[in-house]
């Protein structure tokens, strides 16, 4: 598949969207880097793993962040259709920790679609709802090349309005950027590193 | 008035105590004595004494730490007490009351007999007060505080004759050398020629004692009360219905909002008391995200908390009280107001979240100049911060951060293969090591450890995680993994 039919990116508006793997945070950080206006991040409060801003300073600017701490699931769900449905953030990261059942799915969704705002539900794998607009798995990989580099692969395995694909992608930080390496085919020796 | 031990008097208020007794202030880097109770000023014991000195005059001397703020919002309760005598109360100094009876004394039948319906209702409360009345504040004052009993003067020059200069409310050094001069009385001073002792100590003699005899004016100041930001609505009819409720609310915030705005306040937080039938009553908190007067805005907000409310037989009683308030000075509509439209929507947003999660459980990240990972950020609540630029990445941070967690591994180079997570990971570069020293002045229990060797770690299988090695008690963990 040639670069320039990596369409699917920016995610579409007013559709929730999933992604999972161990790369989804910073997913989310470059799907939120790539929005103008402020960004909601909606966490359970127990959950070790934190975002740390320092880092994500490299990708995009804490400031445009809020964190919302909640206490159990139902909570971040509520938190979040309220988020979504008020239209004054562009972006809302829901991290999931048990899978959405379709009523809960088909809420987000259609709170999105009312405030005209993005939703990215960061899921574990294999946890995905049906009513997600599209699905992402995120990994890292090994760079032979660079030092320090964030290379990634990001695969789209649910798509509802498109095709389903794969792209190695690097993060510029100078130029605060998201550059498509090359077509994944081309490079058969990632392919079994990555798995 | 004048409370001479109001501050001790404060305090045993609350805690009685049948002993010699003072409140310590720490003046000028020593306990200083700042107010003593009647027992403790018989054995010899004065005001700004140190306290060693106090301590070792009577041993057995209770103390107990000054809090001036508290003795200032007690006099100002006391100040609204005193409107009961007359309309015109204003506060003197930080322990005395001046009222302008003039015209209310008659109520109490004559002026002594106020006085001592003053002086029974304050030993009630256990407060020692001195009166003075007179025709001018200034000899009042000199009556309260010198006047030895003497409380009522029709003649101010006849009554304050035999006082000491001091009671003209003179600072130390300019009733001294008045003393030295051998005026020590006002008597005295008024029998001296005015204008060598104008030209030798100023014109504030002159006029203290001119205000004293009632030959120059004074004013008292009376303190206008806080407004009270609370409204209420008693119906005729219980309600229930919650249309019913909200259009109420939206009836009680209608003048609310009124009286904020000639304020120029907002509010913060809000409290909706419902009283039901059988007299039970309901409470309905907000907190606002920003403080605000506009009820077409407020109101959506109560939506949630009124939806949970139970009506049971039906409300007849809405009060609404805006508890906590801040300036909010009027804006000019125009370029100002179009651009913040955006904050307000944060901020209503905010509010309708926390609401259901806490107000402090919106936050937003602030940055903080420590090199410590965990440190090197504030968490704040967004409601009360505001967002701040200035980030600096100076070393590359990790995007995922998580409690260290130990894996196997030996030496100060990253291990060649680890497991970390059930995952077996083989190290392909190692950048750092960068090494970071606790910060001896927190005490952390993380970093109990010592010193720690950060290495970025990029693996075959395309993790990036960030260890760290501690030489001082060798181990390997992981903290952080990179985008």
């Amino acid at each position: 598949m040639a670069p320039d039919s990596f369409n699917s990116f920016p995610l579409r508006n007013a559709r929730v969207h999933e992604v999972f793997g161990p790369s989804a945070f910073g997913f989310a950080a470059i799907v939120a880097a790539q929005m103008a206006g402020d960004f909601m991040w909606v966490r359970e409060a127990w959950r070790g793993d934190i975002l740390h801003p320092v880092g994500l300073a490299t990708i995009c600017g804490p400031e445009k962040l809020l964190a919302a701490q909640t206490a159990n699931q139902t909570d971040s769900l509520a938190v979040a259709e309220e988020a979504l449905k008020d239209g004054a953030l562009s972006l809302v990261v829901i991290e999931i920790t048990r899978p959405l059942d379709l009523r809960e799915g088909r809420r987000l969704q259609l709170a999105a679609k009312a405030g005209n705002t993005v939703g990215l539900c960061l899921i574990p794998e294999g946890m995905g709802s049906n009513a997600a607009e599209t699905r992402w798995r995120a990994t890292p990989v090994f760079d032979a090349e660079r030092e320090g580099s964030t290379l990634m692969r990001w695969e789209i395995i649910k798509n509802k309005s498109g095709t389903v694909g794969a792209w190695d992608v690097r993060w510029d930080r100078e130029n605060r950027r998201l550059h498509v390496v090359s077509p994944p085919v081309q490079r058969a020796g990632s392919q079994d590193m990555a798995g | 008035m004048w409370f001479p031990r109001l501050s001790s008097e404060r305090a045993l208020r609350i805690w009685p105590v049948d002993a010699p007794f003072a409140l310590t202030l720490r003046q000028n880097n020593t306990e200083q004595v700042y107010c003593l109770n009647a027992q403790a000023e018989k054995l010899g014991l004065h005001r700004g004494m140190s306290v060693a000195d106090a301590r070792a005059f009577c041993p057995d001397l209770v103390t107990r730490p000054a809090r001036p703020d508290l003795d200032a919002r007690f006099l100002s309760a006391l100040r609204r007490w005193a409107t009961r005598y007359c309309p015109w109360v204003g506060r003197d100094g930080t322990d005395g009351l001046v009222l302008d009876v003039t015209g209310s004394t008659h109520l109490w039948g004559s002026e002594a007999n106020m006085l001592e319906d003053m002086r029974r209702r304050a030993g009630r409360a256990g407060l020692t007060v001195r009166l003075g009345l007179a025709n001018t504040r200034g000899a009042a004052w000199a009556l309260a505080h010198y006047g030895n009993g003497a409380t009522l003067a029709q003649e101010p020059q006849k009554a304050l004759a035999h006082l000491p200069v001091a009671a003209l409310r003179l600072d130390e050094t300019m009733s001294t050398a008045l003393q030295r001069l051998g005026l020590r009385t006002i008597g005295d001073l008024c029998a001296t020629a005015r204008a060598p002792l104008a030209r030798r100590f100023g014109p504030k003699l002159m006029l203290r004692l001119d205000q004293a005899l009632g030959h120059s004016p004074e004013t008292v100041n009376p303190e206008a009360d806080p407004p009270h930001y609370g409204v209420r609505l008693t119906f005729p009819d219980p309600i229930g219905l919650m249309a019913d409720v909200m259009a109420a609310t939206s009836r009680l915030l209608g003048p609310l909002c009124d009286k904020l705005k000639t304020h120029e306040a907002g509010a913060r937080a809000l409290t909706l008391t419902l009283r039901r039938v059988d007299q039970g009553s309901q409470q309905v908190e907000l907190r606002l995200a920003a403080a605000m007067r506009d009820p077409r805005r407020i109101l959506p907000l109560f939506e949630r908390g009124l939806s949970e409310v139970d009506a049971g037989f039906g409300i007849d009683q809405m009060r609404l009280v805006a508890a906590v308030v801040e300036p909010l000075p009027v804006q000019q509509i125009g370029a100002a107001s179009a651009r913040s439209s955006g904050p307000d929507r944060l901020n209503d947003l905010i509010t309708r979240i926390g609401t259901r999660i806490g107000l402090e459980n919106v936050q937003r990240f602030l940055p903080a100049d420590s090199h410590i990972p965990e440190r090197s950020f504030i968490i704040a609540p967004a409601a009360y911060s505001t967002a701040e630029n200035g980030w600096s990445v100076g070393r590359p941070r990790p995007l995922r951060l998580f409690p260290p967690e130990p894996i196997a591994g030996t030496g100060p180079r990253p291990p060649e293969r680890f497991r970390w997570r059930r995952m077996a990971l083989a190290t392909a570069r190692t950048t750092g090591p960068e090494r970071i020293a606790p910060e001896w002045w927190l005490d952390d229990e993380g970093w109990r450890t010592g010193m720690r060797d950060y290495w970025h770690v990029e693996t075959r299988q395309g993790r990036r995680l960030w260890l760290y090695y501690t030489p001082q008690n060798p181990g390997w963990f992981v903290q952080g993994e990179f985008a």
